[in-house]
């Protein structure tokens, strides 16, 4: 025993760094499967403060920036409003239209941190499950999909930026309608990105804008890039292409999280699926 | 020793906040990021035990992680760098030496001994760190030319704040 004790305070060294060490990989293997609520990361009072104060400050740096995107959006937004239009049926009389039921709602918020030069990017913003953000939700800015929330706070949330090694979103290409999906390729370029496993029947061409699928957790048709080389590394019975990303994560300011009222339901129809298939 | 306390405890908090604000933001080519808060667990003092050494990079890891949203991957690196930096020690300092010589600085130590020093935990803390955060063998060559990349950024900037701080010895 006294042997023993020697032996340990000998090598002291040693094993401090195994407990620490292994308190560690406890930490990051636990954490980093987001199953586990954890308080060290940037939802927690003093970090969060800590971005939310600084954020404040530099918004200031890209107010014109900002301003245009808001611009270009309403104008887009104007265009679609009815009174923009000239009707040239002359119309008799409304029909209160029972078709459309709204399917998604988004929740506007702003991006206080922001990372796009590590393998696994996260962006936290400034709304969390009291203005009703769940897990798993999709976040879209107006040029296009950002990524999925992946943590919850009270306040703050956590995206999972497009620009991270387990992101994976479903693709379609505008005209081909052939459907593949987007990952982040292994050269860390945060303006490009692959579209992967496309059937070989498709024939894309460079500039051909790359969409949301329907099988996505975004709404379809929101943009995800634009093909920017046909022939990327890694491809072997399909198609692999190169695209260049719509979103500059470098400069996201506000974005937009994506409420999914069918959520439940589709959540529940699989779930009978997979009861059945037991 | 007050004043020991104090010190480490400003640069502590001097060396994150430019780490998380500043520093974080900063990428050259995709490849070459800064992480120069490991000059802290350098800088301890020579006498600093163990336990308290190994258990201050265990904090200095969690308190970055938890502004990079990683828990658990810095403070597994920092933990790597103290053994790192125990084993060194002990190999190129002679024990009698302490008492003039306090702590591991530029220019207490000297350019050669603390470029040598700086260098080598570097080299091992950030291939730790760029691998166990990608782990995976198919993107070896990226993840190997950052991690060069970036060590010499941040030995370089090492460099400059030891010259930036740099006082002439007393005796």
């Amino acid at each position: 025993m006294r042997n023993l004790l020697i032996f340990i305070t000998k090598y002291n060294a040693f094993f401090l760094f195994l407990i620490f060490e292994i308190a560690s990989f406890v930490i990051y293997v636990k954490y980093n499967s987001f199953q586990k609520a954890s308080v060290i990361n940037s939802t927690n009072q003093i970090t969060g403060n800590l971005y939310a104060r600084t954020d404040e400050l530099k918004g200031y740096l890209s107010l014109r920036e900002v301003n245009d995107q808001l611009a270009r959006e309403n104008a887009l937004l104007r265009n679609q409003l009815k009174s923009s239009k000239y009707i040239d049926t002359v119309a008799h009389k409304t029909v209160v239209d029972t078709i459309y039921k709204q399917q998604y709602e988004y929740i506007a918020a702003k991006v206080i941190n922001k990372s796009i030069n590590k393998r696994n990017n996260y962006l936290t913003i400034d709304r969390g499950s009291r203005e009703g953000i769940q897990k798993g939700m999709g976040v879209i800015t107006a040029n296009g999909v950002v990524g999925k929330i992946a943590f919850v706070g009270e306040h703050l949330s956590i995206v999972q930026s497009l620009l991270h090694k387990d992101s994976r979103v479903s693709g379609m290409l505008a005209y081909n309608k052939e459907i593949g999906y987007i990952q982040w390729g292994d050269d860390m370029n945060p303006r490009k990105a692959l579209l992967v496993d496309v059937s070989n029947n498709a024939q894309p061409k460079i500039g051909e804008p790359v969409v949301t699928s329907d099988l996505s957790l975004f709404p379809a048709g929101i943009p995800l890039g634009k093909v920017s080389k046909l022939k990327a590394k890694g491809a072997g019975f399909f198609l692999n292409l190169e695209v260049a990303l719509a979103v500059d994560f470098s400069k996201l300011e506000y974005v937009d999280v994506v409420v999914n009222k069918f959520a439940n339901e589709q959540a529940g129809l699989g779930a009978q699926e997979k009861k059945g298939d037991e | 020793m007050s004043r020991i306390i104090l010190t480490n405890l400003v640069r502590f908090l001097v060396l994150v906040l430019l780490q998380v604000l500043l520093l974080k933001n900063i990428t050259l080519y995709n490849l070459s990021t800064p992480y120069l808060y490991i000059l802290f667990i350098l800088l301890l003092p020579f006498e600093t035990p163990n336990l308290l050494l190994f258990a201050l990079s265990f904090i200095l890891g969690l308190t970055v992680d938890a502004f990079y949203d990683t828990p658990g991957l810095h403070a597994a690196a920092c933990t790597l760098l103290a053994l790192v930096r125990v084993l060194f020690i002990s190999i190129t300092v002679q024990k009698d030496g302490f008492d003039n010589e306090p702590e591991p600085t530029l220019s207490i130590m000297g350019f050669r001994w603390f470029f040598t020093y700086a260098l080598v935990l570097t080299l091992f803390h950030h291939f730790f760190l760029f691998n166990l955060e990608v782990f995976r063998i198919s993107e070896i060559d990226y993840t190997l030319s950052r991690f060069l990349l970036s060590s010499v950024f941040t030995v370089f900037l090492m460099l400059v704040s030891g010259l930036l701080f740099f006082r002439k010895k007393e005796r």
